[in-house]
């Protein structure tokens, strides 16, 4: 009751709702709501709602972008150990190649060699069996001609003797 | 009515020995005026100020609640502004007319030293003379009194207006509390721009160019950072998005966010603006009439969406016993009208506490000073004041947000109660 005392006795207006300010409350509440509302506020919500789904977007994007670079590296890795095995296999079976070629060399070279000394061993067998035979015509003229010149002063005037050295000389001759 | 009035003499008010003195020109007679309360255009008495000082005792509570008032001048420190007026009456139809034709009196808070159609500007508000044999047009007024009046058994305070030597009944502008609060319906509705309606004007257009011109740089370029104005506004918005609609309303929330941010912001604004010193403190949002149409616009958005699931916990409460529903549905009837009913109380009550604080504050100065006789009590009470002033402005700023945000809270959660979809009704059929 204290409260309504005091406003029966002193004025005090702001608890009375006036007509007036009713009215022009209503209007301009009423214009800001359904104007300002429509005109403002709706595009605005809307603009930030895109503007979120936009930055969500772009988030998830990245993401997924983010994952596959993690998939790509992965493969990448993935590539670089294969290559590096295959450089390793490479290498390996050049390594061997070369092995087997050097062996392969060196065995051509051994039967080469061996082929060679074989070929030379027949040619010295051959020079030595020509030299052989040479010294044996060496020999051979030199007896002759010892025998020659001894026969010679014992048949300087036999004829028979001549004519049997003369055959004999046709001999070696046709020989 | 007035002539009657004027027999009795316009200072029944004071002791018996002064009722019989004669009738006579108030100008001439420094007792009578002393009882008027807005004596007016009486300069020649300006040496007797001090003597009848002492007889006008400061009254807080009479400056608060003036303040807080609204009314047809805008005042500024000791300046007023005039506002325009547009009143009605049954019998004499519409009166539109600037409220500087009242020849307002810049030093008594804005009393007119005229009447305009048989209105007259009574402390800054419009009121009417009732007597019908007053004259129409201009007519020069002497003062305004207050004076107790006997209507059907009951003493009542009245105004009166003086004006050629005779006191003439004044009424005031129409109000829809029924007599609730000393108000009522009386012969004439007063429509005018007065200085809430003024503010009010100001600030929701000023708000509304601010949103209109950053919806359209939103639409200028979409996507990007927020510039400007978008930067203070952008992250309340999304706060009201976010912390209210969404939690309270659902899924449908992007159908209310108009409703919620005009609630917000108008408020919001409008409970700043009131803080402003020196600037009229148009106590808008302090006005039961302002925070009555923003509750009864929610109450009417509220029960218009109610889904069946709504009514029918209302009138018929599903799965309790029936003897029990027949408690309880008076109670829930009860409940949609207690909604908006604490809706607007609250914010009512919240800013003019806050606005009646401050001016008290700073009253303590002239209660202290006793209105000039004792300076030394004023410049101390000052210091006290001022500190506790701006302490309580400190916290009205912080009450300014905080009512804004509990309006639009409770908005949301009344929406969201109303369009809720209950499925648990269907778990008690089975």
């Amino acid at each position: 009751m204290s409260l309504l005392y005091i406003v029966s006795w002193v004025e005090f207006s702001p608890i009375k709702p006036e007509v007036g300010l009713l009215f022009w409350s209503t209007v301009v509440f009423a214009i800001f709501w359904l104007i300002i509302g429509k005109l403002a506020f709706k595009p605005i919500i809307r603009a930030l709602n895109d503007r979120s789904n936009t930055i969500q977007d772009s988030l998830d994007a990245a993401k997924i972008a983010k994952e596959e670079m993690k998939n790509l590296r992965s493969e990448n890795d993935r590539i670089m150990a294969e290559a590096r095995e295959e450089k390793m296999r490479i290498i390996k079976e050049a390594k061997d190649a070369a092995n087997l070629i050097v062996s392969d060399a060196k065995d051509r070279a051994k039967e080469e060699a061996q082929r060679i000394t074989i070929n030379a061993k027949n040619e010295i067998e051959n020079a030595k069996m020509a030299a052989l035979v040479d010294v044996k015509n060496q020999l051979g003229a030199m007896a002759t001609d010892i025998a020659e010149k001894i026969i010679r002063k014992n048949l300087s005037n036999d004829t028979s003797h001549q004519e049997y050295v003369k055959k004999l000389v046709d001999e070696v001759k046709m020989n | 009515m007035g002539k009657t009035f004027a027999q009795e003499g316009y200072n029944s008010h004071s002791t018996p020995t002064e009722t019989s003195k004669p009738l006579s020109s108030p100008d001439q007679d420094t007792e009578n005026q002393s009882l008027i309360n807005d004596h007016s255009h009486n300069d020649s008495h300006s040496e007797q100020a001090h003597e009848t000082h002492s007889e006008h005792e400061f009254k807080a509570d009479e400056t608060a609640f003036h303040h807080i008032s609204d009314l047809n001048v805008y005042n500024i420190g000791p300046w007023n502004f005039p506002l325009p007026c547009i009143l009605y009456a049954k019998d004499q139809g519409w009166s539109i007319f600037s409220s500087s034709n009242f020849d307002i009196d810049d030093h008594h808070h804005g009393s007119g030293n005229k009447a305009v159609d048989r209105y007259a500007l009574n402390k800054g508000r419009v009121m009417r003379i009732i007597d019908s044999s007053f004259p129409m047009g201009e007519v020069s007024v002497e003062g305004f009194k207050l004076e107790e009046k006997e209507v059907e058994g009951k003493k009542k305070e009245t105004n009166f207006v003086i004006a050629n030597g005779q006191k003439y009944e004044l009424e005031k502008s129409s109000t829809i509390d029924g007599g609730l609060f000393g108000g009522g319906i009386t012969t004439f509705f007063d429509f005018s721009i007065t200085k809430n309606v003024f503010g009010m004007i100001l600030v929701i257009g000023l708000i509304s160019w601010l949103f209109l011109g950053m919806a359209r740089s939103y639409k200028r370029n979409p996507g990007s950072a927020p510039l400007g104005s978008q930067k203070l506004f952008e992250p309340i918005i999304l706060f009201i998005q976010d912390e209210v609609a969404k939690p309270f309303i659902g899924v449908k929330y992007e159908r209310y966010m108009p409703l919620l941010l005009s609630i917000f912001f108008f408020i919001l604004s409008l409970n700043l603006f009131g803080q402003i010193p020196f600037f009229g403190g148009a106590n808008v949002t302090g006005n039961l009439a302002v925070t009555l149409v923003l509750a009864v616009i929610v109450f009417i958005v509220v029960n218009l969406n109610g889904n069946k699931h709504y009514w029918e916990h209302i009138l018929w409460m599903p799965g309790i016993p029936a003897w029990v529903k027949t408690l309880i549905t008076p109670i829930e009837i009860l409940g949609i009208f207690i909604k908006p009913v604490t809706l607007t109380l609250r914010l009512f009550a919240n800013i003019i506490a806050g606005h009646i604080v401050i001016i008290i504050f700073i009253s303590l100065i002239f209660i202290f000073g006793k209105a000039g006789a004792e300076p030394g009590a004023a410049y101390g009470a000052s210091v006290a004041s001022v500190l506790l002033a701006l302490f309580i402005s400190s916290i009205e700023l912080l009450v300014a947000f905080i009512q804004a945000y509990v309006f639009t809270l409770l908005t949301a959660s009344y929406i969201g109660a109303a369009i809720e979809e209950h499925h648990h009704t269907e778990a008690d059929h089975h």
